[in-house]
C-alpha cells in the first residue's frame, strides 16, 4: 500500500488491532521468566553483549566498504493492545519486533538498509546494502551531508515508572476495560462503547562510528474511550481525553476509567439533547485536552526545520515559517503572553528521551519567545543551515525512526504553551468572556500544508454568555489561519491548569512514519473566531 | 560497471514451499482448539529526494508472523518476526496465555477449512527489481523533464518519493486452509514549485507493474502545473461545479469504505441504515451513472484473492448504475443476518466506472467550474453523511467555456463523497491512480468551498 494522505494523527482511534510489535523478555511463561533473570544481572536496561556485537559487526562492514560515517540502530519493541466494546472482548494482541537498520554515508549521500536476518552475515549484508545506496544517491546530489559535532557518549536510559505496563496481568487490563464499558452502559441511550490499551515497551540500542553506544528503553501507555449514543433518529459520540504518556501503569489507574465512565458516557447522552450551533464568530475558549492538538499542527509542524526548506514538499508540505532568514527573530506569530517551549525532557511526555537517535543528548529550549518566533526543531545535518541566524551550532536532538527498519529523520519533539504570569483557570477565563464557545477534547482536524488554513473539532462544546456556561452545543468546528489565531490569544491559563496531551501516530515523511509527541498547555481564549455547524455545511 | 544480480525481492522473499513449510512448524507448534498463521513476507525499496537531492533512501526486508489461537471461545493472537524455533514456540505460547485469559468471544467464529481462490497474477518482475540505481535514475529522469518543463518560471524546486514493494501474503489454519499470494506494486510522485513560492504542482503513478509508470512524464506534468499555477487569485467561497481530476477522486471515494459495512448500517450507524430498522440494500443512493465494484481478477485492479482469515474475496458490486447492491459482511454478521460473507469493504481493490470521456473532454465541457488536481488532509465530520473536510493541493484552476483560464487560490472543502455523487453532472473513463484503484475525472454540482487557504 502507499502511504495515504489521511495517515497524519490517528491516535485517539489507536486501538489493539493497529498495533504491531517487540521484547522477547517480558513474555509470558517460564522460559521468558529465566530470560529476564539473564537481563537482571547485567546493568539496568543495558544491551546485550550480543547485540553490541552485532551492531559493531554492521558498523565494521559499512566502514570496511567506505562509509565516512555509519550509525546501527537495533530495535526491540513490545506492543501490546487490548480493545473491546460493550461486553466483549474485540482483540487482544502482543506483538513482538527486532531488528536492525544501518544508516550510512559515503562521499555525503545517505544509504540505509534494514534487516530481520539478525546473524552476523544478516547485519554485514544490510550494511552493504546501505553502502550501495549511498553510491547510488550520489546521482542526485547537489549538497554533500555534513554532521554538526556531537560529543560520543556511552549510557542507559528508561522511562521511569513505578509499574511496567506490560507485566500488569492481562485479566486486570480485561476487567479494567469491561467495568468502564458496564458504567458506560449504565447511562439511557448509550448503546456502544469502545475502550482500548496500547502498551508499548520499545528498547533501542545505537551505536555509531563516532563511538556512541547508548540503550534506551521507551515505555509508554495509550488508554481510550468512546461511547456513542442512539436516539432521536441520530446517533451522537463523545471520546474522553486520555492522553496516552510515557509512563507506567500507575498513569492508567490514575484515570479511574471505570469510576468516571458513566460521566462520560453521559456528554455523549446529553450531545443527542444540545443545540447545533449557530454559526458566526465568537470568542473561544480551548481547553487543554483541546489545545493541544491545534498547538501540534499549527506550532508543531511548521517549526520542523526540514518541513520549511521543503524537504516534505511531497508529502507533509512546506511552512509558512519560512525561509528562515526572513522569519528568525522577526515573525510575530503571536501576543506577547505566548511561549512556546520544545523539549525531550517533560516527565510523563512521549518524546522524552535521553538521547535522540543520532546520540544527541536531550534538549530543552523556546521556538517562540514573547510572540517571536526564534528557533526551528533540528537533527546534526540540519543544524548547518540556521546556525549563523540562531547562534546555536548544536543539534537539537530531533533525530528519530519508528522502527528498526526505518530510517531517522528530524520528528517533532514536545511542543508547548507555557503557563502565563498569572495563575488564572478555565474558569476565570469564562467568567471574563462575555459571548463565547468553550471546547473540550480533540475532534476532527484539519490544516493545509503550508499551516495556515486549519478547521478543528472538539468533543463536548459549550455555549459561554456573561461570564458562565449556559449550556450544551454540538455540531461544533472552528476555522481560522495560522498567525492570525495565534495573534487573537489575549488570556491563558497559569501553572496549576497545565496539562499535556499528546499523540501516538503523528505521521511524516516517505515511507510514512509514526511519532508520538506530548504537548503540555494551558486553557486559552481566543478572540472572533469562526465557527462552522458542521451538521449543516454539506 | 553493471554487475549481475539476483532480484532483490524475489531473492528473498518466501516460496510457497517454504511458507508452507514456516506454517506446518507453527501450526505443529499450537495446542490450541483451532490455530490461523498470517505471514507476510516483505521487501521495501524506496528513494525521497528534494531540492536536487536524494535526502533519504532505503531497503527493507521482513517477514511478520501473527498467529491466532482459540481454545473454545477464548481468542487472542501475538506476532513476532523472529522466526527461529525458540521465538516461534514463545510467540505460540503467548498467544495460548492470552487466550486463556481471554472472556469468551460470543462472535467467535470457526477457523476456515480449505477454499478455492481466483488465480490473481499481481507480481510483476520489473517492480521488484526496481534497485537502487534503477530508482536514482527514474529521479534524474524526473527531474531533467521538471527542469525543462518548468523553465518558464525559472529554476523549478522538485522534491518526490518513489517506492516499490514485493511482498508475499499466506494464510493457514489448523482446519487446513493455506492461502499464497504474490504481489508487487509501485507508486511515484512528484510536487514541483515555483522558485517564487507562488507556484505548486503535483502528479503521481501507481501500479503493480513499474514498466507502467514514465518517470519523465510525471516531471513534466508537475511542473507545467507548477507554472500554470503561479500567482493564484482568491475567488469568494462558496457552491461551485468541481472537476476532480481522477487522483482527486482517488482520494475521496475510497473514504467510502466504512460506509459499506453491513454491521453497521444494521445498527443504525451509517449513511446506508434505513430509518427505523435495517440497510438501503435496493435503493438508488446516488447518480443512476456510478457504478463501484471491487474485484481481485480485474486486469486493471489485481488485488488479493483472500482476506486474513482466507476468506476469498471475489467481484463485489456494491452500486450499480446508482442502486445500492451489497454491503460488506464480516463472516459474524453475514452469519447472523443468514447471507453470504463477503470480507472487509473494499478488500478486492475498488473501482468506479460509468463513463468514458477524458479529463480534457470533462473539462471542455464545463461552463464554469474549479478544477482540482488532487486533495490534502482529509477528515471525517460527520459519519451519519460521510461528511469530510480537507484542502485543494497542488493546482487549483478556474474553467471558463470549457478552459482553464487563471490559477486560484486553494480552498478549504466540506463535502461528502457520497452525497455528491448525486450531484453528478459528467463521469470520466475509470483510470489507473494507483496499485488496485481504477477511478474517473467526475464533474460534480455545488461542491462546498467553504473558506480559502493561503498555502501554495
Amino acid at each position: 500500500m502507499s502511504p495515504t494522505r489521511r495517515d497524519f494523527i490517528k491516535a485517539t482511534t489507536s486501538t489493539a488491532a493497529a498495533l504491531a510489535v517487540g521484547d522477547h523478555l517480558a513474555s509470558l511463561g517460564a522460559e521468558a521468566r529465566s530470560a529476564k533473570a539473564v537481563a537482571q544481572s547485567l546493568p539496568a536496561g543495558a544491551a546485550e553483549a550480543a547485540v553490541i556485537d552485532l551492531a559493531n559487526d554492521a558498523l565494521n562492514a559499512a566502514r570496511g566498504a567506505g562509509a565516512s560515517y555509519a550509525d546501527v540502530r537495533i530495535g526491540r519493541y513490545r506492543r501490546q493492545g487490548v480493545a473491546t466494546r460493550e461486553r466483549q472482548v474485540l482483540g487482544v494482541s502482543d506483538n513482538e519486533s527486532y531488528g536492525l537498520g544501518v544508516r550510512t554515508l559515503v562521499n555525503g549521500s545517505w544509504g540505509f538498509a534494514a534487516t530481520s536476518v539478525m546473524t552476523r552475515a544478516g547485519a554485514q549484508a544490510a550494511a552493504l546494502e546501505a553502502i550501495v545506496l549511498s553510491r547510488a544517491a550520489r546521482a542526485v546530489q547537489a549538497r554533500r551531508v555534513e554532521l554538526a559535532p556531537v560529543k560520543p557518549v556511552t549510557g542507559t536510559w528508561i522511562t521511569p515508572v513505578t509499574r511496567d505496563p506490560l507485566d500488569v496481568p492481562l485479566e486486570d487490563k480485561i476487567a479494567l476495560l469491561l467495568a468502564t464499558n458496564e458504567a458506560a452502559l449504565k447511562v439511557t441511550n448509550v448503546r456502544f462503547v469502545t475502550t482500548s490499551l496500547a502498551l508499548l515497551r520499545e528498547v533501542k540500542t545505537l551505536v555509531t562510528s563516532e563511538g556512541t553506544n547508548v540503550t534506551q528503553t521507551m515505555i509508554r501507555v495509550g488508554p481510550y474511550f468512546s461511547a456513542t449514543a442512539i436516539g432521536n433518529g441520530d446517533f451522537q459520540s463523545y471520546d474522553e481525553e486520555l492522553a496516552p504518556r510515557g509512563s507506567g501503569w500507575e498513569y492508567v489507574e490514575s484515570l479511574n476509567m471505570p469510576g468516571n465512565a458513566e460521566r462520560w458516557a453521559s456528554i455523549a447522552a446529553e450531545k443527542l439533547m444540545a443545540k447545533s450551533v449557530q454559526p458566526g464568530q465568537y470568542d473561544l475558549i480551548l481547553e487543554p485536552t483541546n489545545l493541544w492538538l491545534t498547538i501540534h499542527e499549527s506550532i508543531g509542524h511548521p517549526t520542523e526545520l526540514d518541513r520549511a526548506i521543503g524537504e516534505e514538499a511531497n508529502y507533509a508540505g512546506t511552512s509558512f515559517v519560512a525561509p528562515p532568514e526572513k522569519v528568525i527573530g522577526q515573525l510575530q506569530y503571536g501576543p506577547p503572553i505566548m511561549n512556546i517551549q520544545a523539549d525531550r525532557t517533560q516527565e510523563g511526555s512521549l518524546s522524552r528521551v535521553a538521547w535522540d537517535d543520532e546520540g544527541v543528548p536531550a534538549d530543552q529550549w523556546l521556538i517562540v519567545e514573547k510572540g517571536v518566533f526564534k528557533d526551528y526543531q533540528t537533527t546534526r545535518e540540519l543544524v548547518a543551515r540556521i546556525q549563523k541566524l540562531t547562534g546555536v551550532t548544536r543539534s537539537h536532538g530531533c533525530s528519530f525512526a519508528e522502527s528498526w527498519n526505518a530510517v531517522q529523520f528530524q520528528r517533532m519533539p514536545n511542543i508547548s504553551l507555557l503557563p502565563g504570569d498569572k495563575d488564572l483557570s478555565v474558569n476565570d477565563i469564562v467568567a471574563a468572556t462575555e459571548r463565547g464557545i468553550l471546547i473540550r477534547n480533540a475532534g476532527s482536524w484539519s490544516i493545509d500544508h503550508q499551516r495556515y488554513n486549519f478547521q478543528f473539532s472538539g468533543q463536548g462544546f459549550y455555549e459561554v454568555r456573561n461570564g458562565k456556561i449556559v449550556g450544551m452545543l454540538r455540531d461544533v468546528a472552528y476555522q481560522s489561519n495560522t498567525p492570525v489565531f495565534w495573534r487573537s490569544m489575549d488570556m491563558i491559563g497559569g501553572t496549576s491548569s497545565y496539562w499535556i496531551g499528546g499523540a501516538f501516530d503523528d505521521g511524516k515523511g516517505e515511507p510514512s512514519q509514526s511519532n508520538a509527541v506530548s504537548h503540555g498547555c494551558v486553557p486559552a481564549r481566543f478572540r472572533n473566531v469562526t465557527i462552522l455547524n458542521t451538521a449543516r455545511s454539506s | 560497471m553493471a554487475q549481475a544480480r539476483p532480484s532483490i525481492a524475489s531473492s528473498q522473499l518466501l516460496t510457497r514451499d517454504q511458507a508452507k513449510a514456516l506454517a506446518d512448524r507453527v501450526l505443529m507448534l499450537s495446542t490450541a482448539d483451532q490455530t490461523r498463521v498470517l505471514i507476510v513476507s516483505r521487501w521495501s525499496g524506496n528513494t525521497r529526494f528534494a531540492d536536487a537531492r536524494i535526502t533519504t533512501s532505503g531497503s527493507v526486508t521482513d517477514t511478520t508472523l501473527t498467529i491466532s489461537v482459540a481454545i473454545g471461545k477464548r481468542q487472542a493472537s501475538s506476532s513476532t518476526n523472529a522466526l527461529d524455533d525458540a521465538s516461534l514456540k514463545r510467540t505460540v505460547d503467548v498467544a495460548l496465555q492470552l487466550a486463556r485469559l481471554s472472556p469468551e468471544d460470543p462472535e467467535l467464529m470457526p477457523e476456515l477449512g480449505p477454499q478455492t481462490y481466483q488465480s490473481v497474477n499481481a507480481y510483476v518482475e520489473s517492480t521488484a527489481d526496481l534497485d537502487p540505481e534503477a530508482r536514482a535514475s527514474a529521479v534524474r529522469r524526473t527531474m531533467n523533464a521538471a527542469t525543462a518543463a518548468g523553465k518558464p518560471a525559472g529554476e523549478i524546486f522538485t522534491a518526490g518519493f518513489l517506492e516499490a514493494n514485493a511482498r508475499v501474503t499466506v494464510v493457514a489454519t489448523s482446519k487446513g486452509l493455506f492461502a499464497y499470494h504474490r504481489s508487487t506494486d509501485a507508486d511515484y510522485s512528484v510536487t514541483a514549485r515555483t522558485p517564487d513560492g507562488t507556484g505548486s504542482g503535483w502528479a503521481r503513478a501507481g501500479a503493480r507493474d513499474w514498466s507502467a509508470i514514465d518517470a519523465a512524464s510525471i516531471g513534466r506534468i508537475a511542473a507545467q502545473k507548477a507554472v500554470a499555477s503561479r500567482t493564484p487569485q482568491p475567488i469568494e467561497p462558496g457552491l461551485y461545479t468541481a472537476v476532480l481530476e481522477p487522483q482527486a477522486v482517488n482520494d475521496l471515494i475510497p473514504l467510502l469504505g466504512n460506509a459499506f459495512a453491513a454491521r453497521s448500517a444494521d445498527e443504525g450507524r451509517s449513511p446506508f441504515s434505513k430509518p427505523g430498522g435495517g440497510n438501503r440494500i435496493g435503493e438508488k443512493v446516488v447518480d443512476e451513472r456510478v457504478t463501484l465494484y471491487s474485484d481481485p481478477a480485474d486486469r486493471g485492479l489485481l488485488g488479493a484473492p483472500f482476506d486474513v482469515q482466507g476468506l476469498p474475496i471475489g467481484r463485489m458490486v456494491w452500486i450499480e448504475k446508482g442502486i445500492l447492491k451489497n454491503l460488506a459482511y464480516t463472516r459474524f454478521w453475514a452469519q447472523k443476518q443468514g447471507v453470504r460473507p463477503t470480507g472487509g469493504a473494499l478488500a478486492g481493490g475498488l473501482a468506479l466506472t460509468g463513463g468514458t470521456k477524458s479529463t480534457e473532454e470533462i473539462i471542455a465541457g464545463c461552463a464554469r467550474g474549479i478544477l482540482v488536481t488532487h486533495f490534502f488532509y482529509i477528515r471525517s465530520l460527520d459519519p451519519r453523511t460521510v461528511l469530510q473536510t480537507g484542502l485543494t493541493r497542488d493546482g487549483t484552476f478556474l474553467i471558463e467555456n470549457g478552459k482553464i483560464t487563471k490559477a486560484l487560490k486553494n480552498f478549504r472543502w466540506n463535502e461528502s463523497p457520497l452525497l455528491m455523487l448525486s450531484r453528478l453532472e459528467d463521469i470520466g473513463r475509470p483510470e489507473p491512480t494507483e496499485a488496485g484503484r481504477l477511478m474517473p475525472a467526475l464533474r460534480v454540482r455545488d461542491f462546498n468551498f467553504a473558506s480559502l487557504s493561503d498555502a501554495v
